[in-house]
């Protein structure tokens, strides 16, 4: 392997630097080159991502079959009501409909289920396809709306104008023409806050949602972890905007600030540091002495609370190793300060869709030596970990078996999270998480097998 | 939970789905391109499919599943992707240096009419190196299309004749099976005495053992000089017709090498049938240890059997797998009720009848009236349920809204499973994998019964 590696690397040079090393700057937000095998996933995925955690919603893909399939209930965004977002609807387009377009079975399909679901919300994906047939998703939905007297929104989501960045964007449009108030409606401005970018993967936003009530904050609505249609109507009226996945979110807290005046503040609930941090700027943002006073008094219980146990799993942690793989750069940041918590370094960090900003905070935090590099392969992904003698790695689904392979501990920090990983508790969950995987014994069985030299106990 | 499903089952006028029970054909050809050694699949087309099908096959296999795209732009879609093609061809040679790529198509390169035959013939191939290709459409068939159509491909681009004189050996192609059931169709032909060549194989690529290193090209795979000596094999056994068929007829077509088109080896009598193809065509004798397997298995049979008889049964997944299990259940007492597939028809060009009239046949001669359904879905299924209880459910992990919804007893079966592992080891083929099967229906309905029972009815022996 490592023979073949020397060309990959120079090929894709510009998007690979080492801390300390080069004084370059990282390539970034580039479209993939043809023939990679590139970890990133696309604009209808990013736009699906962000979309399919509003539980009263009909989510139907307008494509053929295969894009739907791959996006059934695969984000664990929990529900504390409607779960009709967990079935999956697609227009399931066959060889005449690419022919003669999908506009009738797209309206048929939506009449269909819009009779048998009662639902208050429909959202259409375009997929790749349908950019190339051009089904004017617009007038569809428009028309269907009026039928039924009640929001089809398409989704502008064709897959090959760009990444998953596109993807969130499309999403955030989508989102903007839902929360539009009523001609009739006048926006009425209350105390309240919204919380962007948590999906309550593993219940995140359910622990978050307690924090802000401890604080005395009234949460509005959730974009778009256990959200609804009712809940998202109300957004305007919200008097600030927190958010927390900024890339995917980013882009609609702009939008929201120019037409209803909601200012916002990037928060982060990964690790203690940034949790206690962010209570407070939440606090501080809303001016309220009570608030302030009540985010103390929480920060204050909840690391007395964990601490301890934190510095445990830091006890036998210390001096481990991390290499970061995951989709966005400002969950890189967090979790770069989060292995400080416990004690471990970060010695290879990349993301897929990271902005230049981004990158260079993370060239800020980490140690000379580290690499940083935007869209992975694998190969270079197992080159790098090997080198700088990663013992954990932090990724998505398809890194996972990549990382046991190579004898190396890991936990998803994605779409296949089993804990929540927000706020004190996760930042336990997390402690625990890493440990009970870098300290498992079945890295021990690896040695004892004797399969050769190749395999050593990297945990 | 996930309740949503309505009783009343009314005419679907949409033709769209709901609750899908299939997938789209490129990832079918992706999972059998695994299956040649040193092979790297492309997926012709935009990056986001290529990373939902290695996504999903890698959650079944819990391996790394490798393959490149053709990162499509806005501008490919325009002006065709012929030079997004040659582009890759290119670099996945010089970058990941495969023996062979194979290139499927997806929805959005299909539609956009780009001539992958041509774009190859036209692109500069490394010496020594191979590029083969099969279209994909995912807006014809299903995920076992797919994987028929890469294992044709695999005909059309490799196979050769290269003496009149047919050697004496089997091709023999599994089918849109789990690496574990491969390793057990090669052990019952090896134990036969017979040489085989099974094309596509991908144990040993998506089940290879942990090492310490990680191989983009593990051992396992068909090699080219196999797939190129196939057409001079004696006889071609295509197991699953949806899946198997299309490939073997072409190796009868382009270099006659007669077929045989069997079932998927599930349970005694298409395992019987395997066997007995063997022997019949090489003259030899069923071994002993066989012999002795399926003795065991028909023992576990009468043994079991009335934990079985009339037990109600829904079954679901792809067409090939289903009819097994059918044939298997029934062979148990069963009654299948609900039967279904979500891959639409026949194969393309088999002339051997639908999906239906096969289901529809078996149940005839148990004397069993049931719904049966190609090109289904499982919100059809939920609503037969609905309608018509069952005792278990057996189909692939998507079954399981379904069984806590109506709280029925599931088993595990096929493609994809996402929430379990060891499923892709362990076979369920052939007599070894029938009694696999055995156990996993029992433990389904008896870890229920004894939930169930009263105190007074719970008991130790069963
Ligand atoms: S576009 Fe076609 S090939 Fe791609 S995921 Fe969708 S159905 Fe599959
Ligand atoms: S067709 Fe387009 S939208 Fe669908 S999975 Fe492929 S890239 Fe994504």
């Amino acid at each position: 392997m490592a023979a073949d590696l020397a060309e990959s690397i120079i090929e894709r040079d510009e998007f690979i630097v080492t801390k300390g090393k080069n004084k370059k700057q990282l390539k970034c937000d580039a479209d993939s080159s043809a023939g990679c095998v590139s970890q990133r996933a696309c604009v209808y995925c990013g736009a699906r991502v962000v979309l399919n955690p509003i539980t009263d919603a009909i989510h139907l893909v307008h494509g053929p079959i295969g894009c739907a399939t791959y996006t059934w209930d695969i984000r664990g965004s929990l529900s504390s009501g409607a779960e009709l977002y967990r079935n999956s609807f697609s227009t399931d387009l066959k060889e005449q409909d690419i022919i003669f377009g999908g506009a009738k079975k797209l309206a048929a399909a939506i009449d269909g289920l819009v009779e048998k679901y009662q639902a208050k919300l429909v959202f259409v994906y375009s997929t790749c396809i349908v950019g190339v047939i051009g089904d004017d998703l617009e007038a569809i939905c428009s028309a269907a709306s009026r039928r039924h007297n009640i929001e089809v929104i398409p989704v502008e989501s064709s897959g090959f104008i760009g990444n998953k960045s596109a993807g969130y964007r499309a999403a955030g449009d989508a989102l903007l023409r839902l929360i539009k108030p009523f001609e009739s409606t006048v926006v009425e401005k209350n105390n309240s806050i919204n919380y962007l970018g948590d999906f309550n993967l593993a219940g995140e936003a359910w622990i978050i949602q307690n924090y802000l009530r401890q604080m005395g904050v009234e949460l509005n609505v959730t974009f778009t972890g256990d959200s609804h249609y009712t809940a998202l109507k109300s957004a305007p009226n919200a008097r600030l905007n927190i958010i927390q996945c900024a890339g995917s979110m980013i882009y609609l807290a702009g939008k929201m600030e120019e037409l209803y005046q909601i200012p916002y503040i990037q928060i982060s609930f990964l690790g203690i540091e940034d949790t206690a941090a962010s209570l407070r700027n939440i606090a501080a943002a809303l001016g309220e002495e009570s608030m302030i006073v009540k985010a103390e008094e929480l920060i204050a219980k909840e690391t007395a609370r964990v601490e301890n146990i934190i510095k445990g799993y830091r006890a036998k942690l210390e001096g481990k190793k991390a290499a970061i793989f995951v989709g966005g750069g400002f969950k890189a940041i967090s979790l770069i300060k989060q292995f400080r918590e416990i004690g471990i370094d970060v010695v290879m960090i990349g993301t897929q869709t990271g902005r230049k900003e981004e990158y260079e905070i993370m060239n800020e935090l980490v140690d000379d030596g580290t690499v940083i590099l935007d869209d992975a392969n694998p190969a270079e992904l197992e080159k790098f970990m090997m080198e700088k003698g990663a013992n954990l790695l932090v990724g998505g689904v398809k890194e996972r078996p990549l990382a046991y392979k190579l004898g190396i501990a890991f936990i998803d920090h994605n779409h296949d999270r089993k804990h929540p990983l927000s706020g004190f508790e996760g930042a336990v969950n997390f402690a625990e998480e890493v440990y009970s995987t870098v300290c498992s014994p079945v890295w021990k069985s690896l040695t004892s097998l004797g399969m050769g030299s190749g395999v050593e106990n990297h945990g | 939970m996930l309740d949503c499903t309505p009783k009343d089952i009314t005419e679907r006028k949409s033709g769209g789905i709901i609750n899908p029970a299939k997938t789209c054909q490129p990832i079918g050809a992706m999972y059998a391109a695994l299956g040649i050694h040193k092979c790297l699949p492309h997926s012709h087309g935009s990056q986001g499919c290529c990373s939902y099908h290695r996504m999903h096959l890698t959650r079944h296999f819990r391996d790394p599943v490798m393959a490149s795209t053709s990162c499509f732009t806005e501008g490919s879609s325009v002006f065709g992707g012929g030079a997004n093609l040659k582009a890759s061809i290119q670099n996945v040679f010089h970058i990941y240096k495969p023996d062979v790529m194979a290139i499927h198509t997806t929805c959005l390169t299909e539609t956009i009419g780009d001539d992958v035959s041509s774009i190859i013939k036209t692109a500069e191939i490394a010496e020594g190196k191979l590029v083969i290709h099969a279209n994909t459409p995912s807006y014809v068939g299903s995920h076992i299309t797919g994987f028929s159509n890469m294992t044709k491909a695999m005909v059309s681009y490799l196979a050769k004749s290269t003496s009149p004189e047919k050697k004496e050996q089997a091709n023999i192609i599994p089918g849109f099976v789990n690496p574990g059931d491969m390793r057990e169709i090669k052990r019952l032909v090896e134990s036969m005495g017979i040489e085989y060549i099974m094309f596509p194989d991908t144990s040993g690529v998506v089940d290879s053992p942990m090492t310490g290193e990680f191989e983009m090209y593990p051992e396992g795979g068909t090699t080219v000089e196999q797939l190129q000596d196939t057409g001079n094999s004696q006889i071609t056994l295509a197991l699953g017709r949806f899946a198997s068929s299309d490939p073997a007829d072409l190796l009868n077509k382009d270099y006659k090498v007669p077929v045989a088109t069997l079932k998927t080896p599930i349970g005694i009598k298409a395992t019987d049938a395997l066997l007995m193809t063997l022997r019949n065509s090489f003259a030899r004798e069923i071994p002993k240890e066989l012999e002795i397997e399926r003795g065991q298995l028909v023992d576990i049979m009468t043994d079991t059997h009335f934990h079985f008889h009339g037990k109600t049964v829904a079954i679901f997944g792809d067409p090939d797998i289903v009819t097994g299990i059918t044939e298997f259940v029934l062979s148990l007492g069963m009654v299948p009720l609900h039967v279904l597939t979500g891959t639409p028809g026949g194969s393309s060009s088999s002339a051997a009848g639908s999906f239906e009239d096969d289901i529809n046949g078996m149940l005839k001669g148990a004397g069993i009236e049931a719904n049966v359904k190609s090109a289904g879905d499982l919100f059809t299924l939920h609503q037969w349920i609905k309608n018509q209880p069952v005792d278990l459910l057996i189909g692939n992990t998507y079954g399981k809204y379904i069984a806590r919804a109506e709280d029925v007893p599931f088993m595990r079966v096929g493609f994809p499973i996402l929430d379990r592992s060891v499923h892709s080891y362990l076979p369920i083929v052939g007599y070894r994998g029938g009694m696999r099967l055995i156990e996993m229906i029992s433990n389904a309905l008896l870890d229920r019964a004894d939930r169930d029972a009263k105190d007074e009815d719970f008991e130790l022996v069963m």
